[in-house]
């Protein structure tokens, strides 16, 4: 029993962070209808904004907390005005977009591989705030660590935020019609330019929390980009283009991996996250919450 | 001498599997990130057949062929039906799940890798193979069936209209593909004669892809062209290998933003294919001048 409420709080603490990737992702995919798989960079990218504004420009964490958030916003919009934008403008192909999001992904990750190093970087504690630093809070026989009560806390706070902005502004609304129709959307009088931004900077910001949570949790380095794979698998879970779903599909993905780990192996965690996948796509490919996507034509 | 062969034995097995790639994206339009896994499975099946159970070399190359067409159809049965990045998706966790699973089969060196392997690949092999698969290409591409796919890469929904069974299509090319992959990775095995799970991570679909894109979408030579230049290239230019990939991807961007058809798209170095280019630079120079010169009427 012990141990089962052990699993269930690690799973927890690790699903808002995938919960913070994934939701960004979908985001982007329900108004663009294509996978940004360059969305990993964008949150490694999150991860070191963070951690260099912390340890050479010696700032407060909530300064670099901000830093990391608002920096991978600026990329993500960057990207998308530069890489993205000229295609939509040429309506091309949509193959056209996912090779370029490869590209973009290979361009990211070796640039900082080229310029900052392979090596992992380590959040130095004696920099991050006091609640930070001594052991972990024990309840009985359950150790619940530090960092993960901050993970789950800051994900759970940006993740209520991102629903209310979405259910109860104006401009979330008008992300919403947006993602139901774009031309719709555009005749009554939204700009799917300023949405499309708006929708990348938001993406981006979630993305850099997620990189420096997931970065203080771990460490920081260059194939972090890869574990974005995790959210597309919890995107497709729980019903790619679907808040509600990322989020619900990114809590389930990492309970059923920290179970693994902590009842089989390590090892089969990764399997049996491209095993639920699989799983998904016979049973009910449309995920848990997401529409139908059975091509009509 | 020998390190020129060395590299011309890896541009020809390299060209198998982007051959197959240049089927599913350059002409059908789908983009796999698991052909690392196709080439996987043809390369471990292939070194148990020749180091395990010395089974002849060809038995070997075929086995491993086969089963990664298998291994596609079940990928393609479950994602090819449904619409957007489900495919993209399921190919990039079949890779990965491949090598997960390579890694803890210690029969076949589990993470560690696989050495020793005996070397049977010579260059005639590969020589023989490439223009058996340049062949098959080219006359899958130039037959009825070439021209199916390249309607599914159009316009899926009119290609239906008209008739084609879309996802049949998208299979065939699929396998097509996951086949060369395999067959390629087989030679792959017997000519390094070492293998380890992370030589066919998602780094490496991602390069055979870019190899494609380089060339051109949708040309057979401009695939050829991207492979010998991107193969021999790094071999080159060895101290700038940590920058090689930073320029592939910042390429990839600026050929997709900019001349989205790569070096060839579209066009084929045949005689035929030249004189087709020429004729259409002649009629343009010919339009042209005949809008100058009514032009110059209107003026007088």
């Amino acid at each position: 029993m012990d141990q089962f409420l052990q699993q269930l709080v690690n799973g927890l603490s690790i699903g808002s962070v995938y919960a913070l990737m994934a939701v960004g992702y979908s985001l982007v995919y329900s108004i663009m209808n294509f996978s940004n798989f360059a969305h990993g960079s964008v949150i490694m990218l999150g991860a070191y904004f963070g951690f260099f504004s912390l340890t050479l420009l010696g700032v407060p964490f909530s300064v670099a907390f901000f830093v990391a958030a608002l920096g991978a916003a600026v990329i993500a919009v960057l990207l998308e005005r530069l890489a993205y934008k000229p295609l939509r403008d040429r309506r091309a192909p949509f193959l056209y977009f996912i090779i370029t999001a490869m590209g973009a992904s290979i361009f990211i990750d070796n640039s900082v591989i080229a310029t900052i190093g392979p090596t992992p970087k380590t959040f130095p504690s004696d920099l991050l705030p006091g609640f930070f630093q001594g052991d972990p809070f024990e309840f009985g026989a359950l150790t619940i660590g530090r960092v993960d009560i901050a993970m789950f806390v800051v994900a759970a706070i940006c993740l209520a935020l991102l629903v209310f902005f979405i259910d109860f502004t104006k401009l979330g609304k008008a992300i919403q019609a947006t993602a139901y129709n774009i031309k719709a959307a555009a005749l009554m009088g939204i700009n799917p330019n300023f949405i499309i931004i708006l929708v990348f900077a938001i993406g981006g910001g979630l993305a850099g929390a997620a990189g420096i949570l997931y970065g203080m949790k771990y460490q920081v380095f260059p194939q972090m980009s890869a574990i974005t794979l995790k959210s597309f698998i919890a995107a497709v879970f729980g019903g790619l283009g679907s808040l509600s779903g990322a989020l619900l599909g990114s809590l389930l993905l990492a309970l059923i991996e920290t179970f693994i780990s902590g009842y089989l192996s390590t090892q089969y965690r990764d399997l049996f996250a491209f095993g639920i996948l699989i799983a998904m796509l016979v049973v009910r490919p449309s995920g848990i919450m997401g529409k139908n996507i059975e091509d009509k034509a | 001498m020998e390190y020129i062969q060395g590299i011309a034995i890896l541009i020809g097995i390299n060209l198998i599997a982007v051959l197959g790639l240049c089927i599913l994206t350059g002409f059908t339009g789908l983009f796999s990130f698991g052909h690392g896994g196709f080439m996987a499975i043809g390369a471990y099946i292939s070194a148990i057949m020749t180091a395990r159970l010395n089974l002849p070399f060809s038995v070997a190359i075929l086995a491993g062929g086969l089963s990664a067409g298998l291994i596609s159809v079940f990928i393609g049965q479950l994602t090819l039906k449904l619409k957007g990045d489900y495919f993209c998706i399921a190919t990039m966790g079949f890779g990965e799940a491949v090598r997960v699973i390579l890694n803890n089969v210690e029969y076949c060196g589990g993470a560690r890798g696989w050495a020793d392997l005996p070397k049977l690949t010579s260059w005639w092999v590969v020589l023989l193979l490439d223009i058996v698969c340049l062949v098959l290409t080219w006359n899958l591409i130039n037959s009825r069936q070439g021209r199916n796919l390249i309607a599914v890469r159009e316009e899926e929904l009119a290609a239906q209209m008209a008739g084609v069974n879309v996802f049949r299509f998208k299979m065939i090319a699929l396998i097509v593909s996951a086949v060369l992959a395999g067959v390629s990775g087989a030679l792959m095995a017997n000519y390094l004669q070492f293998l380890r799970p992370t030589m066919f991570n998602m780094a490496k679909s991602t390069d055979l892809t870019i190899m494609v894109i380089f060339g051109g979408l949708g040309s057979i030579s401009g695939t050829v062209l991207g492979t010998i230049l991107l193969v021999s290239l790094p071999e080159v230019f060895r101290n700038f290998a940590q920058w090689r990939l930073v320029i592939y991807g910042l390429a990839v961007i600026v050929i997709m933003v900019g001349r989205p058809k790569g070096i060839m798209g579209g066009m084929e170095l045949t005689p035929a294919g030249i004189r087709k280019v020429l004729a259409a630079r002649r009629a343009k120079a010919k339009l042209e001048a005949e809008v100058k010169a009514a032009e110059q009427g209107d003026a007088a």
